[in-house]
């Protein structure tokens, strides 16, 4: 099958690739441009680990194929280095266990802050509920949700 | 998990789109089904139609009592109230339950309505709404009432060189009732047993049973439901014949449950 030019931004930067329009947006980033950051688990979009940001918002890059990523602005966790929220959450990964062999985090990291950013307000019930499409077979959930609890706590200025 | 070869079109306009569709090629809305049925290769299209950039596919528009929904407005524009009024805050609801956040953000109403998995959320609460899905053709806009939109499996009304423009709903006063119950072991998997319930002051109540192996089941004078939840739930889940008693016993209790929500004005 024919490959087609595909132009995007990529964590700030232009990108401009040549693949076949069956080629997901993950293999785009891990093989056409060595962000290996993002990771794939299971390939159709039930585990979440590789949710990256498209266009601003958080997508899963194994559904969406190259052609549909043309002219598209994408963020993989190797765009995150200098964004304050990311840090916390790195902070309060590393400090409530919230991962152990680290195969989901790229993708609980970009979804845990989605929610820091689109629901200030939530509590355990509602994050857990937000964390339910990213998989974790290390943790058993409960490091990462207090993580995100612990973020969210101290952006309102309250004790976790 | 990688899809068949496949090829990609991005047509600029809706005649364009529509000319692809008569050569054969599957159009894409957000690609939160077909993008996994490609990489499982249970969909193996010779081209898809990416549809995302035509004009007007996503967005809502109140006119004459009724909302029309472009099929391309997300799930997650819904769930963050797109849609006005008590309509809106109904359908936010349900977006909200949808499968998760990263999904809602692709995932459109008229992708899932039209690729028509028994299971999938829009298919199971559209029809409880006295409203028409919108087919443009060739020879311009059909309206196919919701209620006869889904035919069975992956089946709908839609004819080969249609696509699905619109899904047009009545605005509902702030008194509609609304019951909705999914039955999942798991928050955001596909819906075991979905029943809805729809209470409009002064229409006769309307009722859906879906995440059935059929189309959904309408059921367009829901009174009796309402008037005897427990009873009347037992009564039409025996109707069907579901083979297993287990499914028979869910479908039940989330019509059950469905209407006892519809009564106490919860969502």
């Amino acid at each position: 099958m024919s490959r087609m030019p595909i132009r995007m931004t990529v964590n700030g930067k232009a990108a401009e690739l040549v693949a076949e329009p069956r080629t997901h947006l993950a293999d785009l980033l891990r093989g056409a441009l060595l962000l290996t950051g993002t990771h794939l688990g299971c390939e159709h979009g039930v585990c979440g680990a590789c949710t990256v940001e498209l266009d601003g918002i958080p997508a899963r890059s194994c559904i969406t194929h190259a052609g549909a990523c043309d002219g598209a602005a994408v963020r993989s966790i190797e765009g995150f280095d200098a964004d304050p929220v990311m840090a916390a959450l790195r902070e309060a990964f590393s400090a409530e266990h919230a991962l152990q062999c680290g195969y989901c985090t790229p993708g609980m990291l970009i979804t845990a802050r989605d929610i820091i950013l689109r629901l200030p307000d939530a509590d355990e019930a509602r994050v857990r509920e937000e964390l339910s499409g990213n998989l974790c077979r290390c943790t058993g959930y409960r490091g990462i949700v207090h993580a995100v609890l612990r973020v969210l706590a101290e952006r309102r200025g309250t004790a976790p | 998990m990688k899809p068949a070869p496949f090829g990609y079109a991005r047509p600029g306009d809706w005649p364009e789109a529509l000319s692809l569709l008569r050569d054969g090629a599957r159009p894409l809305a957000g690609g939160q089904s077909l993008g996994p049925m490609l990489n499982l290769r249970l969909a193996q299209p010779a081209t898809v139609i990416d549809l995302r950039h035509l004009p007007g596919f996503a967005g809502v528009a109140v006119q004459d009592g009724y909302c029309r929904i472009g099929a391309g407005t997300s799930h997650a524009e819904i769930e963050d109230g797109a849609i006005p009024g008590r309509l809106g805050a109904i359908l936010a609801g349900v977006a909200r339950r949808i499968a998760y956040r990263a999904v809602r953000n692709r995932g459109t109403i008229g992708g899932s309505l039209a690729h028509a998995d028994p299971a999938a959320d829009w298919v199971a609460v559209l029809p409880c709404f006295d409203g028409a899905a919108i087919a443009l053709g060739a020879s311009g806009e059909r309206r196919i009432p919701l209620a006869d939109f889904v035919l069975g499996l992956m089946e709908t009304a839609l004819r080969p060189d249609e696509v699905l423009r619109a899904i047009e709903l009545p605005v509902l006063p702030p008194e509609a009732r609304w019951g909705h119950w999914k039955f999942c072991r798991k928050p955001g998997e596909f819906s075991k047993a979905t029943a809805c319930v729809l209470a409009v002051p002064g229409e006769p109540p309307r009722a859906v049973l879906a995440a059935l192996d059929m189309p959904p089941l309408v059921i367009a004078d829901a009174g009796a439901l309402l008037a005897a939840p427990e009873a009347e739930a037992a009564r039409i889940v025996a109707g069907l014949a579901l083979r297993d008693p287990w499914r028979a016993a869910l479908v039940r209790t989330a019509l059950h449950r469905a209407a006892l929500a519809a009564w106490e004005m919860e969502e």
